[in-house]
C-alpha cells in the first residue's frame, strides 16, 4: 500500500479542493495559452465576456459582470487588457473568460484566467 | 367510374410500386435493405415490403373500395443495388404523413417494423434509415432538456462531459455503492452512472441507493464547488414503478435520471420524458438490447434509426458507441449518427450511412455518450471525434486506478482538459495525442499512473457491420 498515494480533498481545504470547472484541473493557464483561447473563441465567432467573483461564491450562475460583453472584439490585445483591467480592480476574485454563441444562446466555452484567493 | 370488387390474389407491385411517384415533402421516407428469396423480382418483393407495411394484404378485400386507397397507400418509388453486394439492394418507400398517429413513434415503427420483418418472401429485411418529414417532428416531444439548457444547469461549458459507471455492476450494497460514486465525483467526474442493469435487485433496493448516492452528490458538490448528478436508473417493471422511482429521484433533488428505452419500451420511454421537461430533470438513455437489432448487416434496425426514434420519443443522453474502445461501431458510420443526434439539419450523405436529408426544425439535441473499455489514452481521438458536446465515460478506466476511483477520475480529468486546451491552441490531438498527455502528466500523478498502467491495451477487432460500399 506504500505505493498508493492519497487524493488531498477536503471540506475545510478550499484552496486545494474548490474547482471552476474547464481548465481548474491544469495548472494556470500560461500568458501564451490564454491568448491562444481568447484568439479560439474569436475564431469560434463567439463575443467574449469577462466576469468575476468571490472565490466562496463561485457557485453561483451569475458572477459579476466585467462591464459589458465585447460584442464583435476580434482584437486578442484588446480583450487581454480588459482582462487584465479587471484583474486589477479585483485581486482577490475569480476572473473567468466567456465565449457567448448567440446562436445556440449559451456559453461556448467558459474559463478562468486569473485565479482568487481562496480563504 | 367507381372500382369494381374483383376478389382474389394480385401482384403486389399493380399496386404498390410507383417509380414515377413525386416524393412530398410531408411523406415519411424509408430505406430498406431486402435480401429476396431466390426467384423473386426485386420489384415485387419491394412492393410487398411496402404493402405489408402500410395498407395492403395478400389478398383484396371489399373493404378496401370503401377508402381512398391511393391516398392511404405506402409506394415504393425507388430500387438501388447495393454496392458490394448482390444478394440485396435498396427499397425506397414513401408514406403518406396520415399513416401515422402525431406524436407516436410506437406507431411509426410498429408500422415499419411490424410484420413485414416475417414476410416469407424474404429472406431478409434491414431499414437502414427514415425521413421522418419535419410535419411530423413537431408533433413529437423529443428531448426533455436539450444540450444548451443541459450545460446551463451543470454550469460547464467548452469541453466534453466526464462520467463513469460504477463497478461491479451488480452486488454492491447501497452504501458501498454511494461511496464508490463519491470518491469518482470528487476526483472531479460530472456524472457517475447505474449500470443498465441495476434496477431494485435483493442486494440493493432503488430507495436506498437513491438516498445513498444523493449523499455522495452533495458532499461532493460542497468539496469541489462543481455540480455534480448521478443518472439514477429509473428503468422498472412496470410504468406506474418507473414513475413512482422518478418522483422520488426529483424530491431528494437529483439531477439527472436514467431509462432503458428499448428493453424499458417506447411508450413509457416518451412519458418519462415528457415528465422529465415538466419537471425540470435530465434524462440520460442506454440502449440494452439495440444490437440485438442493429448488428446484423442484412436483417433488423440500423442504430441511425433508432438514433431517431430516440430523439423523437425522448433524451438528453444517449449512448453511441466509442469507435475506439470495447464495443463495435464503424466510425464514420458513428459520425453520421452522432450528427443526427446533435444536429438541426442533416444532409444525405452515403459515405457515413445516411440516406435522406433530416430537419429537425428547433427540436433539441441529444449528447452523445462515449462508453465501454476506454481509458486515458483513448482521450485525444475521443476529444476530436466527439467534440464539446459529448459524454465521455470511463468505467473501468476510472474505477481501476491503482489508487482508487478519486484519482482515477482526476487522471481523466487532467487529461480531457489536457486536450481541450491543446485543440483549442490549434493543435491536431490524434497526431499529438502522447505528447499532450505525457506534458499533462507532469503536474499530475493520478495521470501519469494512469497511462503507465493503461498503456497496452488496445481492442482491434474488425467491425461486423460496416458501410456499405464497393469492395469486391
Amino acid at each position: 500500500m506504500s505505493d498508493v498515494q492519497d487524493y488531498n480533498s477536503s471540506l475545510s481545504d478550499a484552496a486545494q479542493s474548490r474547482k471552476y470547472e474547464t481548465f481548474s484541473y491544469l495548472p494556470p493557464l500560461s500568458v501564451e495559452s490564454a491568448r491562444a483561447q481568447i484568439q479560439y473563441i474569436v475564431d469560434k465567432g463567439w463575443n467574449p465576456g469577462i466576469e468575476h467573483t468571490e472565490p466562496e461564491n463561485a457557485i453561483s450562475n451569475y458572477w459579476y459582470m466585467w462591464k459589458l460583453p465585447l460584442f464583435g472584439e476580434t482584437d486578442v490585445d484588446a480583450i487581454m487588457a480588459e482582462i487584465e483591467a479587471c484583474h486589477k480592480a479585483h485581486p482577490d476574485n475569480h476572473v473567468r473568460l466567456m465565449g457567448f454563441d448567440n446562436f445556440s444562446q449559451s456559453a461556448g466555452t467558459a474559463m478562468v484566467v486569473h485565479r482568487g484567493k481562496s480563504v | 367510374m367507381a372500382k369494381q370488387y374483383d376478389a382474389g390474389v394480385k401482384e403486389y407491385r399493380e399496386t404498390y410500386w410507383t417509380p414515377d411517384y413525386t416524393v412530398k415533402d410531408t411523406d415519411l421516407l424509408a430505406c430498406f435493405k431486402i435480401t429476396p428469396q431466390d426467384g423473386v423480382p426485386r420489384e415485387e418483393v419491394a412492393a410487398a415490403v411496402a404493402a405489408e407495411s402500410s395498407t395492403g394484404t395478400w389478398t383484396t378485400v371489399w373493404t378496401d373500395l370503401l377508402t381512398d386507397l391511393d391516398y392511404y397507400k405506402g409506394r415504393c418509388y425507388a430500387i438501388e443495388d447495393v454496392p458490394g453486394d448482390d444478394t440485396c439492394f435498396y427499397a425506397f418507400v414513401a408514406y403518406p404523413i396520415d399513416l401515422f398517429e402525431e406524436g407516436s413513434v410506437v406507431n411509426v415503427l410498429t408500422s415499419l417494423v411490424g410484420n413485414v420483418f416475417g414476410f416469407k418472401a424474404l429472406r431478409a429485411l434491414r431499414l437502414e434509415d427514415i425521413r421522418f418529414p419535419i410535419a411530423y417532428v413537431m408533433t413529437c416531444n423529443g428531448p426533455p432538456q436539450g444540450i444548451q439548457v443541459e450545460r446551463d444547469i451543470l454550469n460547464k461549458y467548452g469541453r466534453p462531459l466526464l462520467g463513469c459507471t460504477i463497478k461491479p455492476k451488480l452486488g454492491l450494497s447501497a452504501k458501498n455503492y454511494g461511496r464508490a460514486c463519491y470518491e469518482g465525483l470528487r476526483g472531479g467526474l460530472d456524472f457517475t452512472k447505474d449500470d443498465e442493469n441495476v434496477n431494485s435487485q435483493p442486494f440493493m433496493r432503488w430507495r436506498h441507493r437513491f438516498d445513498f448516492v444523493m449523499e455522495a452528490i452533495h458532499k461532493a458538490e460542497a468539496e469541489t464547488g462543481e455540480r455534480k448528478g448521478h443518472y439514477l436508473n429509473v428503468t422498472a417493471p412496470t410504468a406506474d414503478e418507473m414513475m413512482r422511482r422518478a418522483e422520488y429521484a426529483k424530491e431528494i433533488g437529483a439531477p439527472i435520471i436514467m431509462h432503458d428505452y428499448l428493453t424499458g419500451g417506447l411508450s413509457a420511454n416518451t412519458q418519462l420524458a415528457q415528465w422529465c421537461q415538466n419537471n425540470g430533470m435530465l434524462l440520460h438513455i442506454h440502449r440494452a438490447m439495440h444490437a440485438v437489432l442493429d448488428r446484423n448487416p442484412h436483417h433488423g434496425i440500423h442504430f441511425r434509426v433508432l438514433t431517431k426514434v430516440l430523439r423523437l420519443s425522448g433524451g438528453d443522453h444517449l449512448h453511441s458507441g466509442t469507435v475506439v474502445g470495447k464495443l463495435e461501431g464503424d466510425r464514420d458510420a458513428t459520425l453520421g449518427w452522432i450528427d443526427i443526434m446533435r444536429d438541426s439539419f442533416i444532409k444525405e450523405d452515403r459515405s457515413r450511412g445516411i440516406f435522406f436529408d433530416q430537419d429537425w426544425g428547433s427540436m433539441p439535441g441529444v449528447i452523445p455518450v462515449a462508453s465501454g473499455g476506454i481509458h486515458v489514452w483513448h482521450m485525444p481521438a475521443l476529444v476530436s471525434i466527439f467534440g464539446d458536446d459529448s459524454c465521455l465515460q470511463f468505467g473501468g478506466g476510472t474505477l481501476g486506478h491503482p489508487w482508487g476511483n478519486a484519482a482515477g477520475a482526476a487522471a481523466n480529468r487532467v487529461a480531457v482538459e489536457a486536450c481541450v486546451e491543446a485543440r483549442n491552441m490549434g493543435v491536431e490531438l490524434e497526431k499529438e495525442g502522447k505528447d499532450i498527455l505525457t506534458k499533462a502528466a507532469a503536474h499530475s500523478p493520478e495521470l501519469k499512473i494512469a497511462m503507465e498502467t493503461w498503456k497496452e491495451i488496445k481492442f482491434e477487432f474488425d467491425t461486423v457491420d460496416k458501410i456499405d460500399v464497393a469492395h469486391k
